[in-house]
């Protein structure tokens, strides 16, 4: 079938999908609703997918298959040796960056080590263990829940209540686990996922306890050995001791280090555990349970162990999130967040941690670049052709973020960074390639 | 007494309709070995498509009612049908053979896809519809409340189980339905046999599809508002539903979805409204604590 | 050392094994024959922990002590406790990771042990770096036994077929067990590697570990068993030595067979 044939083809069936839903749209009126026509807006998508169609089919008879096959490996062995260097380019970088002083830089680059936190969390439970978790953000609330209600009732501090945050994530993830790791991958899968929204129901309702929807205001902020970062510069404060002017940036670059430190804190614990039996049992377990429990490992615990390890390191990411934003709602706590995190695993190359660290800063760093552009976008399209889009334009971020999710999948199934470097050698330790690494079976 | 009766009633219509939706999940899973997290999008695109297509009826000025709903099932059905088709060749397709987390992001993405282009495509707002079906049969009262079964629900009852009916027809009795089994059974032994593969797969897309847009279609005209949200969390629920009754079974996913729906109504009524999906997922927790392979699932012993 | 009695499992109506008992000696090699479907593989699950069997009892007694009722057992405490290891009729080791690091899942539990609840260690405290040592001593000395210790760090996956059974006993080795269960060592193996297998078993029954046996290759269980069970449908048909065996007309009818001399090399 010729390129043309193909790419008109698709282009019917786009008439198909769209046309119904693009062409017409229902839109309010005072009866009720009512079907108005875009036949523009539908005309434009029909013709991208023709086109797209078609320059993805050219492109394609162009180069052959081998040849693609070959440049992605080319691709995934030099990402894969840029990578010993990349990773103290990248902690220099995060290092130093603070002292850019752009707030809008450091703001975004803690929101990406929140994620890229959260992503080495999630690690340790689908990278190295290959457990299907779909409702880590669960752990991620409970910890930010934690903090803010035992500061509020105890009136604790941020440090205090940090390792107890962490303690409350691991039991609940004990608790969860303890029934329910004994089931096959998939079966995991809908629990985690059913316990995440049964955790945001709860949070929501239960508004004694957390406020309900109206969430939890006034969370203290983390003190540096005890001072605090208030505005009024007295003593007792950090612009005190230090005597200098109490601005706020001096509190956000605090925290910009703080979860600069979690974030390396989880990163050590994961690589030496790697080198433990522990983590070696958790790899194996990826690889093969039943081999595993052929040579006497206690299946059971190890998974329940990495279950209880990831969900601690969610919780410290969730204490810190309350702290960050001094307000929690149960509106943080979606699906989408749990779905956010294990795309960054999945992407970043299950078990790298550098490859984790790369996708969540493409991803949550994407997100944010493109909202800006869309919002610039937005405010240069004046003519009223495309007014109707200009309103729209930030709604798109989340539709663009869905197909780049698909995108990243079809073009690299085993993510970034996939393949694997033993933790113990007799002489040198040499990657071990992808095909080869098992993804687990839960 | 009554309002036990009534709250039967209400949760086994609810529960037929997530038994459709259920359904789709379990044939992909059951063929492919994969969660189309997408499939409950696709009943909310059914949903939608069903409305505009009334909306256009009534448009060109169709006035009969039973024409103007037949006609919108079919539209509705066959849009929806293509939609799974081309979320399989797109996203799902070229991972065949991967292993199972790139299909699992992917099928994630489709669905904020979905969710996210019929929100940009038809407003965020709810789309309501007045009532097609009113009135109904009371059945029995007591003191001052009575117990009716509506011409809606008789309708969802009905048309469900002749669809069930059909389609236990098609997958038992004819050669389609033996080729299905076949790869459901050993995926690459169908296709060493000469069976196509992949149309089998995409045929059981664009069925489970058309199911759910029937249901779509059915919810629409039951609760008469939907917004683009309601595929996720239907989803999730018919997904709960295939697994509790066995995942890979299709009696399990319809007993599934009676199961949930009847929880929920009966939670909402006796209850809390709020905590009514807390109820059926923790049902389905404790469910899987005793049966690990669902109600009606085939206890998987393992080849070692 | 090994005392099954009365063993019986059955899946839904089907009998895979009917009240079987036999005895393994200390420091034999005992191998159990049949044809296919006869219910080895079956039998060797319920000894290994894998299936809960319906009937009957299975009782492990290491030398000089314990006692393990091995029926009742989970599989992890049977390989970790009673010490009984196995190898599998598919190839199970894990592909993703070295030879070495095989070698040294299998010493999980020992080094385990060293870690002093696994925080000691992650801060470096403790006994575990010597501990470490030791296990990779241990391996060197399996990977000398199998021949691999070229290949130590390679992928367990990129091994040839060969290679990857031995690897698959050595990790079992590497556990020390009083009992290795060896589920069709010499499927696939040509008759040099059988050889070589031979005596690595050998090897094995002479450091002190009693082998169990599932085998179709009558040159190798011929050729070093001690003591021969043979299974037909569930039921034990003969049991006794080599010799023993090769004559028994029971055995012949059912599996054996009659004339294939070139088979059974005396």
């Amino acid at each position: 079938m010729t390129a043309l044939r193909d790419a008109f083809l698709s282009a019917l069936v786009a008439c198909g999908l769209f046309v119904p839903l693009v062409g017409l749209v229902t839109s309010p009126t005072e009866e009720g609703l009512t079907l108005t026509f875009r036949p523009l807006a539908t005309a434009v998508v029909v013709g991208l997918v023709f086109v797209g169609r078609l320059l993805i089919l050219t492109w394609r008879a162009r180069h052959s298959r081998r040849e693609i096959t070959r440049t992605n490996r080319a691709i995934a062995e030099s990402v894969t040796r840029a990578g010993r260097f990349v990773m103290p380019v990248l902690l220099v970088a995060a290092v130093a960056l603070p002292f850019s002083g752009s707030r809008y830089y450091i703001d975004l680059g803690t929101l990406v080590l929140t994620y890229v936190m959260l992503g080495w969390g999630l690690n340790i439970v689908v990278g190295l263990a290959g457990l299907l978790d779909l409702g880590y953000v669960a752990f991620y609330a409970v910890g930010a829940y934690s903090y803010a209600l035992l500061a509020q009732t105890f009136g604790l501090g941020f440090w205090t209540c940090l390792p107890m945050a962490g303690i409350l994530a691991a039991l609940w993830g004990i608790m969860l686990g303890f029934p329910v790791l004994r089931l096959r991958g998939d079966y995991l899968a809908i629990v985690t996922l059913a316990f995440g929204e049964i955790i945001r129901v709860v949070i929501n309702n239960w508004t004694d306890l957390t406020n309900g929807p109206n969430g939890i205001s006034g969370i203290p902020r983390p003190t540096l050995f005890g001072l605090s970062f208030s505005m009024d510069g007295g003593p007792g404060t950090v612009a005190g001791f230090f005597n200098i002017e109490p601005a706020t940036i001096q509190r956000v670059i605090f925290l910009y280090y703080v979860i600069l430190g979690l974030a390396l804190l989880t990163n050590w614990v994961t690589l030496r555990l790697r080198r433990l039996p522990l983590g070696r049992a958790w790899e194996a377990l990826r690889e093969d349970e039943v081999a595993c429990r052929s040579l006497g490992i206690n299946v059971t615990n190890t998974k329940l162990t990495a279950f209880a390890i990831g969900a601690m390191f969610g919780g410290f990411a969730g204490a810190f999130f309350a702290t960050r934003q001094a307000f929690i709602s149960p509106e943080s706590f979606t699906f989408i967040e749990s779905a956010t995190v294990l795309a960054i695993v999945v992407l970043g190359g299950l078990g790298s941690q550098l490859g984790v660290a790369l996708a969540a800063l493409v991803m949550i760093g994407g997100l944010e670049v493109l909202r800006d552009f869309l919002s610039f976008l937005g405010d240069q399209m004046n003519s009223p052709l495309f007014a109707d889009i200009a309103g729209n334009l930030p709604l798109y971020r989340m539709l663009i973020f869905g197909v780049a999710l698909v995108v990243m999948m079809v073009l690299r199934p085993r993510g970034l960074i996939s393949g694997r470097t033993p933790t113990v050698a007799l002489g040198t330790r040499r990657e071990i390639a992808a095909e080869l690494v098992a993804q687990g079976r839960g | 007494m009554a309002y036990a009766l009534q709250q039967l009633i209400n949760g086994v219509t609810l529960g037929m309709i997530y038994g459709l939706i259920a359904v789709g999940y379990t044939m992909v899973y059951g063929i492919i070995g994969m969660i189309n997290f997408a499939h409950g999008d696709i009943f909310m695109v059914g949903a939608f498509l069903s409305l505009i297509a009334l909306l256009g009826l009534s448009m060109l000025g169709i006035t009969s009612v039973p024409l103007a709903l037949a006609l919108t099932l079919v539209f509705a059905a066959a849009i929806a049908a293509l939609y799974g088709w081309t979320v399989e060749r797109v996203a799902y397709r070229p991972l065949r053979g991967s292993f199972r987390l790139a299909p699992l992001i992917s099928a994630i993405g489709m669905s904020i896809t979905l969710q996210n282009f019929v929100q940009v495509s038809q407003g965020a707002r709810v789309k309501p519809i007045q009532a097609m079906i009113p009135g109904g049969i009371p059945l029995i009262t007591q003191g001052d409340f009575t117990v009716a079964l509506s011409w809606m629900q008789i309708a969802i009852i009905v048309i469900t189980l002749a669809i069930l009916g059909v389609f236990t027809w098609l997958v038992t009795r004819t050669p389609l339905g033996r080729t299905m089994r076949a790869c459901e059974q050993d995926l690459k032994m169908a296709s060493l046999l000469g069976i196509d593969t992949d149309r089998t797969i995409s045929l059981t897309f664009v069925i489970g599809a058309a199911l759910a847009a029937v249901a779509g279609f059915m919810f629409l005209l039951y609760y008469g508002v939907i917004d683009f949200y309601i595929g996720f969390i239907a989803g999730v629920k018919a997904f709960t539903a295939a697994v509790l009754g066995g995942i890979g079974s299709l009696p399990g996913a319809v007993l599934g979805g009676l199961l949930i729906g009847l929880i929920e109504v009966f939670w909402s009524a006796y209850f809390s409204v709020a905590y009514k999906d807390v109820a059926a997922f923790s049902i389905l927790i404790i469910a899987l604590i005793f049966l690990p392979t669902g109600i009606l699932g085939r206890a998987e012993v393992e080849k070692v | 050392m090994l005392s099954v009695t009365g063993l019986t499992m059955r899946f839904g109506g089907l009998r895979a094994v009917d009240s079987l008992s036999f005895q393994a000696n200390a420091g034999d090699i005992t191998a159990v024959i049949g044809p296919n479907g006869a219910g080895k593989t079956t039998v060797f699950n319920c000894i290994t922990g894998f299936y809960r069997p319906s009937g009957g009892t299975i009782e492990l007694t290491h030398a000089g002590g314990p006692s393990f009722a091995l029926h009742a057992m989970p599989g992890h405490r049977i390989a970790a406790n009673a010490k009984v290891a196995r190898t599998f009729q598919n190839i199970r080791l894990f592909a993703g990771m070295t030879v070495l690091e095989n070698l040294l899942v299998a010493q999980h539990n020992t080094l385990m042990g060293a870690t002093g609840f696994g925080v000691m260690a992650l801060l470096g405290i403790g006994g575990y770096k010597a501990a470490e040592v030791k296990a990779i001593d241990k391996a060197r000395h399996w990977l000398e036994a199998i021949g691999l210790t070229s290949r130590a760090d390679d992928p367990a996956g990129a091994l040839p077929y060969g290679a990857q059974r031995r690897l698959e006993i050595a990790r079992a080795m590497c556990t020390d067990p009083v009992l290795l269960c060896l589920d069709e060592p010499a499927a696939g193996l040509n008759p040099r590697e059988s050889e070589e297998l031979n005596q690595l078993l050998l090897r094995i029954r002479d450091e002190g570990c009693s082998l169990l046996l599932i085998e179709h290759d009558m040159g190798v269980v011929m050729r070093i068993s001690d003591h021969i069970v043979v299974l037909d449908h569930g039921e034990k048909i003969s049991d006794g030595t080599p010799a023993e065996i090769r004559a028994d007309p029971a055995v012949i009818a059912a599996y054996l067979g009659e004339g294939d001399e070139d088979e059974v090399p005396a």
